[in-house]
């Protein structure tokens, strides 16, 4: 994953969450961060989906475990579309 | 921008920053600009994810900052928690500050009906009834194909009927606003091109059910129709709805459109809640018509039928129709007055003239202190107001200077201007009274000229611009009866204050001695109809003023003036040598104490009734104002009484 869409998913992450930037790595995960449920998870995803312009898919939804993963999902994605 | 506050700090405002910024200020415990920093990040960055950040720091600051509370209950059929926190955003760019309910999935049936349901016991201030049409109408949604065309009849009176009364028992439990959605049409309806043939259609029947929605909801005070359909179609059907999200979530709507749901909801809520603007201040460069009339000059300026004008005349439709649901326009404008107001006047190009606006500022004035004024001449409160103007300075001025103002942004390209101002909730209006529908003419007629007024460097300035244009006529059948309520109700500019019945009034008239004028004023503003009476009586060399009035709404614009010398011209025309008249003090025509005295006339006589006042009519300097064109009808238009 490229550093500038880390960064972004991260602030993402970080106002969905409720939990500081600097608390936020690319191992995070519903693991380490209590507020991460399933619903939060659905707003996670539509966030990316509206910052990016993507529409993701059921089973990239469900493999998007951790922050990092997210991110780089992203960035396959947007390869994939140029 | 060049223009840079001096006194502001160079602060990057930047969404990240905003955001470190807004955490500073909530732990400095400075709410009210806490308040500021949101709502400047709100319009930057209107996401998802912003929305979140903002709806948990709206719940830390909500108890020490002044926000309207509103409890809005969500009856659904499908997933809108993710559309909760960009509400609660969007609301609170608004100063409202909104507590949701969501019921649960499809109950919402057993909810309206059940008088002890959650939804009741919540006590909500609205309720949206937000239920598609494949939970509402499954039979036509789903299975049209086998539904024979009485079958598919039959499907959608149900849903009509239930519609009806469900609205009823939630009528009788509570005095919520009901907020119902309407069906939306399939993306592409049953039997293709041939479903849009009939009205028995698919189609037909989804667009006959919310006929019927619209029908029932008129019959209840408080409920009101949102046009899901509408929005879908307005954002494109297709682009609007995920189906991957509405399978796995139950949730219809494609991420980037789940703030324009939330937008549609305010729009309802912004008036529900009384946050509505009821006065929009507009600039005139670059706002109304594109360039500087200053100096660019009536050829070049754009304003007309053709691109690029065109932007700006959508705009003054749009602003036209703000005005026919009640809301007030007003100028504030840094020009040269005369510019301007040709401009307005002439231009070929321009939909909107000066008559539709209520007060103008046109002046060299700071924008703010013009605002205030205008809040004032217009008898509103400053968080009435909207501005609305092309240079981001001047709205950075106003949002720092008078926060209560809403501010609305404009887009670089003026194609986006009347778009910026329909998409601004705060014009939203969900019943519209009679006096709503007038106000604007009322206040254009009435409040313009006071506000004309004080851009003029001299009184004589402002009467010449007025072009006023008064006829005097003699008393007529026709009118009469105005001249005799004339006399009945007017207590301000009044001398005499000698009240006349119409049969009164037909009796003088008749004598050859007595003369009854009516004055009819009309000026670039508008026509004010009969104002004026004045009553006079021959007595030998000897012209006796017996009533002399003008309606307040004309007093001190010399129209007096005029049809005191008119009186004056014509006693001397009929061989009098004097012009007398008594001044009758009441309580309440202290306006027209001075009036003799400043028009050359001596105080003959003061006793207890009041003043007699003489005019030499030989020596007489009274003249018709140079501005006031006085047109003087030979003979009565209306028959002779």
């Amino acid at each position: 994953m490229t550093s500038s869409t880390f960064e972004q998913v991260r602030g993402i992450a970080s106002d969905i969450l409720g939990v500081p930037v600097d608390k936020i790595t690319a191992d995070s995960s519903p693991q380490t961060i209590e507020n991460w449920d399933s619903i939060q998870h659905l707003n996670l995803v539509l966030a990316i989906e509206e910052k990016f312009g993507l529409q993701l898919e059921p089973e990239d939804i469900e493999q998007m475990k951790t922050v990092g993963a997210a991110a780089a999902l992203v960035d396959k994605l947007q390869s994939a579309a140029r | 921008m060049s223009a840079q506050d001096p006194n502001s700090t160079p602060l990057d405002r930047s969404p990240a920053n905003l955001r470190v910024e807004v955490d500073r200020l909530i732990a400095a415990a400075d709410f009210d600009s806490a308040v500021r920093h949101m709502a400047e990040l709100w319009r930057r960055e209107p996401a998802g994810a912003t929305a979140s950040f903002l709806t948990s720091r709206i719940d830390s600051i909500r108890i020490h900052v002044t926000l309207t509370k509103f409890r809005l209950a969500i009856l659904r059929s499908f997933t809108v928690e993710p559309i909760v926190p960009l509400l609660r955003a969007e609301a609170f760019a608004y100063g409202i500050d909104i507590e949701v309910h969501v019921g649960d999935f499809n109950t919402y049936v057993q909810d309206i009906l059940d008088a002890q349901s959650s939804l009741y016991r919540f006590q909500s201030n609205a309720v949206v009834l937000a239920v598609r049409a494949d939970q509402a109408a499954p039979e036509l949604w789903r299975d049209f194909a086998d539904l024979t065309p009485e079958a598919a009849q039959q499907a959608a009176d149900r849903v009509s009927s239930g519609y009806e009364q469900w609205i009823r028992s939630f009528r009788e439990k509570s005095q919520a606003a009901l907020i119902i959605h309407t069906l939306e049409q399939p993306s592409s309806a049953s039997l293709g091109a041939l479903d849009h043939q009939s009205e028995a259609g698919q189609s037909g029947f989804i667009r006959k059910i919310n006929g019927d929605l619209r029908r029932a909801t008129a019959n209840f005070r408080g409920v009101y129709v949102l046009d899901y359909d509408a929005l879908v179609a307005r954002h494109g059907r297709e682009q609007w709805h995920d189906e991957r999200k509405w399978l796995m979530a139950r949730l219809p709507i494609a991420a980037n459109y789940l703030l324009q749901m939330a937008r549609e909801w305010v729009r309802f809520i912004v008036p529900l809640s009384g946050r509505t603007a009821k006065v929009l201040v507009v600039d005139l460069d670059n706002t109304l018509w594109g360039g500087i009339i200053g100096e660019d000059g009536m050829a070049g300026i754009k304003v007309g039928p053709e691109y690029p004008g065109a932007a700006y005349q959508a705009l003054h439709r749009t602003l036209l129709d703000l005005s026919r649901k009640g809301i007030l326009l007003a100028i504030c404008s840094k020009n040269n007055l005369d510019d301007a107001m040709e401009a307005l006047d002439s231009h070929p190009g321009m939909l909107i003239r000066a008559k539709h606006f209520a007060a103008m500022r046109i002046n060299w004035t700071d924008k703010s202190q013009n605002l205030r004024e205008i809040a004032q001449e217009l008898n509103v409160g400053i968080d009435s107001l909207a501005f609305l103007d092309d240079n981001p300075f001047e709205r950075e001025q106003v949002r720092a200077a008078l926060p209560e103002v809403t501010v609305i942004d404009l887009p670089k390209d003026p194609l986006g201007y009347a778009a910026a101002v329909r998409n601004c909730a705060v014009f939203e209006r969900l019943t519209l009274s009679a006096e709503d529908q007038q106000r604007s003419e009322m206040y254009a007629a009435q409040k313009e000229r006071s506000g004309a007024e004080q851009t003029f460097q001299s009184k004589e300035d402002f009467f010449r611009f007025l072009e006023q244009e008064a006829e005097l006529e003699l008393v007529s059948n026709l009118t009469l009866a105005r001249v005799a309520q004339l006399t009945q109700k007017t207590n301000q500019f009044n001398l005499t204050t000698r009240r006349y019945t119409e049969q009164q009034i037909a009796e003088m008239a008749k004598r050859p001695e007595w003369h009854i004028f009516s004055i009819k004023v009309r000026d670039r503003f508008g026509d004010h109809g009969i104002v004026g009476v004045a009553i006079t009586h021959d007595q030998g060399d000897q012209c006796e003023v017996d009533t002399f009035l003008l309606s307040c709404r004309v007093i001190g614009r010399t129209v007096e003036t005029a049809l005191l010398a008119h009186l004056a011209e014509s006693a001397a025309h009929r061989g009098c040598k004097r012009l007398v008249g008594w001044f009758l003090p009441t309580r309440k025509n202290a306006p027209a104490r001075d009036f003799y005295e400043q028009h050359g006339l001596t105080c003959q006589e003061n006793n207890a009734e009041g003043s007699f006042w003489v005019l030499d009519l030989k020596k007489s300097q009274l003249r018709t104002p140079e501005w006031i064109k006085l047109k003087v009808a030979a003979e009565t238009t209306g028959g002779k009484i």
